[in-house]
């Protein structure tokens, strides 16, 4: 090594030594504190006791967990669907650049930025049964409204609706990876004769299957967090028709004190997403077309 | 190509164009409404708030409800907690994560590639995963229950910012470092002089990344907060819910107010929001 050479690894590790510290003290020491807690029965006022894997046996067996699983489920797989189609149209229709796209992208991201309790609690006016807009709405074509997060069957429904307004970021994604198409495919389609749909599904589709891939995942993520909107508008009822799997971890963290279960719970959590994403790379190998042959990588 | 087949294309394309706009009008109504609902109830009595038919635009229009709302609790204090939370922190994971960043972007060491790997690795890992160790971490220390937890952890870089300017750094041509160096440049004025200059726009859209995710986080505060003068806007406003509907006018005047300074920063700097999106989407 030169002189150089060694300064400049020198500057490097300064440069990157906050980041250092808070991978110890902050991103993996905790990460491994949190593995070790998950082996331990810990409500915070006892020493912890060291339990084994009987966190991870009882969570199996757990009917909390099982239902808040289950929720997240239905809630992920109604969402993530509905609001990657929902977010992609949105996006097909601003990339065809009319006037005044730009006001239009504004107005569709705008409830993406707000998000927090000011929406959670706009939203339960929202769908209030008898005073909210949606039910107004729905009363102005002639239905009768249901009782949405009152009624237990409707509960999640009404949240999946919520999370439909809120798609910005995909929209941004998906334009941005419209934008980045290469005109000279269009041209070529044009050429052979293709019709609108026809490149749309064996242009536009291929060759946005990264950022589908990509939007697909991240939302599936984020999706399994959901915890301020269920905290906020139904605290998981009517029931337990809302408990969602962040908000049970939640409780038994903090409202519980169940440190060593919740610790087990959000492994459970990782582990699930870990898999999901794994799941999808295989997948993607299948489906995801990449430019230049690299294939099966994000 | 005659006449009538150009014109007849335009006039197609003017039925496609007036298509578009519908939808886009439709969506925008849509994607306004709860707004001016919103808007709408901010503004009228309460006996106004629970009628049949509904009254779309308020009459008598009662401006009293943004004053009334706002001292049912002390929300300038909130308000204030939170801007001394959101701006230390959007400056914080700005200056850090750009050094952090810089340094994996322009410097050569060795184990640097496994280091980056750690970098994506701590990405991937969900946030529920540490909650609870750095809460037992924070209690010990004294921390809960001051504004400290949720604002030192950003002294020490967020790894998608990292990431994100890491990226951003490596689209800058290498020349110009390799000629500052030769004029003898040290690593850190070719990082003030030469790339933060150059990358503005990406620093602001990590500021404002930040600030925004800052000022709606609730669950930090929820956890590490419980006296009334730490609390921040977001438990306030979670606080306006307990008195259930009757005082529904107030609480949306209040997270009104509360949404403000997000809209105001989103409208005056959209550009770079839209940019800092992208950029983290463009990994796929």
């Amino acid at each position: 090594m030169t002189n150089r050479e060694r300064r400049e690894a020198l500057e490097f590790y300064l440069g990157i030594s906050p980041w250092l510290i808070g991978l110890v003290c902050f991103t993996g020491g905790p990460i491994l504190a949190s593995l070790a807690i998950s082996f331990t029965q810990w409500r915070l006022l006892s020493p912890p006791k060291w339990l084994g894997i009987q966190n991870y046996i009882d969570m199996f067996q757990d009917e909390g967990t099982r239902v808040s699983l289950g929720n997240t489920l239905f809630y992920t797989g109604l969402s993530v669907p509905l609001g990657l189609v929902t977010s992609l149209f949105v996006a097909l229709l601003l990339n065809q650049r009319a006037r005044g796209s730009t006001l239009f992208r504004t107005l569709f991201y705008l409830p993406t930025i707000t998000s927090g309790v000011a929406m959670a609690l706009l939203w339960l006016w929202l769908l209030n049964p008898e005073f909210g807009l949606i039910n107004l709405a729905l009363g102005l074509i002639g239905i009768k409204g249901p009782a949405w997060l009152q009624d237990p069957d409707w509960a999640k429904p009404a949240l999946v609706l919520m999370s439909l307004w809120t798609i910005g970021t995909s929209m941004v994604i998906f334009l941005a990876g419209l934008q980045g198409m290469p005109q000279h495919l269009y041209d070529a389609a044009k050429i052979d004769g293709a019709n609108q749909l026809r490149e749309f599904w064996h242009v536009t589709v291929p060759m946005l299957t990264p950022t589908i891939f990509f939007v697909m995942v991240t939302s599936i993520i984020a999706s399994f967090q959901t915890f301020t909107n269920v905290y906020v508008m139904t605290e998981g009822g009517p029931g337990w028709s809302t408990l969602m799997y962040g908000l049970y971890l939640y409780n038994n963290a903090f409202e519980y004190l169940r440190m060593g279960f919740a610790s087990a719970m959000a492994w459970g959590l990782f582990l699930v997403i870990l898999a999901l994403t794994i799941l999808q790379l295989l997948g993607a190998r299948r489906w995801v077309y990449y430019e230049g042959g690299i294939r099966g990588r994000i | 190509m005659s006449i009538l087949q150009l014109s007849g294309g335009s006039i197609l394309r003017l039925i496609r164009l007036f298509g578009i706009y519908l939808l886009l009008l439709f969506g925008a109504v849509l994607f306004t409404a709860p707004f001016l609902w919103m808007l709408s109830t901010s503004l009228k009595t309460p006996e106004l708030v629970f009628t049949h038919p509904p009254q779309f635009i308020p009459n008598p229009v009662q401006f009293r409800n943004y004053m009334e709302g706002w001292q049912r609790l002390p929300f300038t204090r909130f308000t204030l907690n939170t801007v001394i939370i959101t701006s230390h922190n959007a400056i914080m994971d700005t200056l850090v994560s750009a050094v952090v960043g810089f340094s994996f972007a322009r410097l050569r060491a060795p184990g640097k590639d496994y280091l980056f790997v750690l970098v994506l690795a701590t990405m991937m890992v969900p946030y529920e995963v540490t909650r609870v160790p750095l809460y037992i971490l924070f209690s010990r220390l004294g921390w809960v229950n001051t504004l400290l937890p949720l604002m030192i952890p950003t002294w020490f870089g967020w790894p998608f910012f990292i990431f994100l300017l890491r990226q951003f750094f490596t689209t800058i041509p290498f020349d110009l470092d390799d000629a500052a160096r030769m004029d003898g440049c040290h690593s850190f004025r070719i990082f003030v002089q030469i790339l933060i200059p150059l990358s503005k726009p990406a620093l602001a859209a990590v500021a404002i990344f930040s600030f925004v995710s800052n000022w709606n986080d609730f669950q930090g505060p929820l956890i590490y907060l419980s006296d009334l003068n730490q609390y921040t806007l977001a438990l306030g406003l979670r606080m306006m819910q307990g008195g259930r509907f009757i005082f529904i006018h107030q609480v949306m005047a209040v997270s009104i107010v509360s949404v403000l300074p997000l809209l105001l920063i989103f409208f005056s700097a959209q550009r770079y929001f839209i940019r800092g999106v992208t950029l983290s989407g463009i990994k796929a």
